[in-house]
């Protein structure tokens, strides 16, 4: 319970997507936030992170870095994950829904990463500042 | 994640136990391509042990599905727990699956 606050810098690499996802898991545990909250936080971070990894920086091997605040009662707490990077720039939040209407034979494959974390999480936003990608994202419990 | 893998017959099921996510996604993609084939008319995903999906799991799903609609085959998902099934409500999966 408390205030936390934590920043890792790793390489933007899928190698390093357990480590990102380790880090949050575990400050958010230790705050007290139910496994059901954890869970659909963690599967946020994975898409935007790996969305990092994959494509901000081209073939070439750049850094990302993941910032975790949490403040936490014993009633409940708020997470606030922002994920950074010097990539191209590029705002995830302007790419068109998919149509989840479709049949399994009609979707293309592909396409909901972005969409599932517009629905997991209380806010999310996107800036282009000094040269950083900066993707923030708020979940409550 | 672990896949283990049960055949009977025409039928075949595969159970997922830990995280479906983009690291482990690879996996289960390349056991259900070599495991889908013409011999398999009922394929089983059992989800029970899952409790972790990201959009790289539930791509490597729906590529079972539309597997599974080429060969004129059925794909039961099985004993999905309610976190995952909550994954697969948002992002309208519940309605291309068929649950059991």
């Amino acid at each position: 319970m408390g205030d936390y606050s934590k920043e890792i810098e790793v390489d933007a690499t899928l190698d390093n997507l357990d480590t990102v996802i380790g880090f949050v898991e575990e400050a958010l545990g230790e705050a007290g936030c139910p496994m059901k909250i954890i869970m659909k936080v963690l599967v946020s971070l994975e898409e935007v992170y790996v969305n990092v990894a994959n494509y901000a920086y081209g073939n070439e091997l750049g850094k990302c870095w993941v910032s975790l605040d949490i403040n936490s009662t014993e009633a409940g707490g708020m997470a606030r994950i922002k994920v950074r990077d010097k990539g191209q720039a590029f705002n995830p939040m302007e790419k068109e829904n998919p149509d989840i209407t479709l049949s399994a034979d009609e979707r293309p494959i592909g396409g909901l990463g972005i969409f599932m974390v517009k629905n997991i999480v209380d806010s999310i936003e996107y800036e282009y500042l000094s040269g950083e990608n900066v993707l923030t994202m708020e979940k409550q419990w | 994640m672990d896949i283990t893998k049960k055949e009977q017959g025409n039928e075949l099921v595969m159970a997922i136990s830990g995280r479906l996510d983009t690291n482990s996604a690879p996996a289960l993609i390349e056991a259900i391509e070599e495991s889908l084939d013409d011999g398999v008319e009922r394929f089983i995903l059992d989800m029970e042990e899952c409790d972790y999906v990201a959009s790289s799991g539930l791509r490597a799903i729906l590529g079972a599905q539309k597997k599974m609609n080429s060969l004129h085959g059925t794909m039961i998902v099985k004993n999905v727990v309610g976190d995952v099934m909550e994954v697969f409500e948002m992002t309208g999966f519940a309605d291309i699956l068929t649950f059991e």
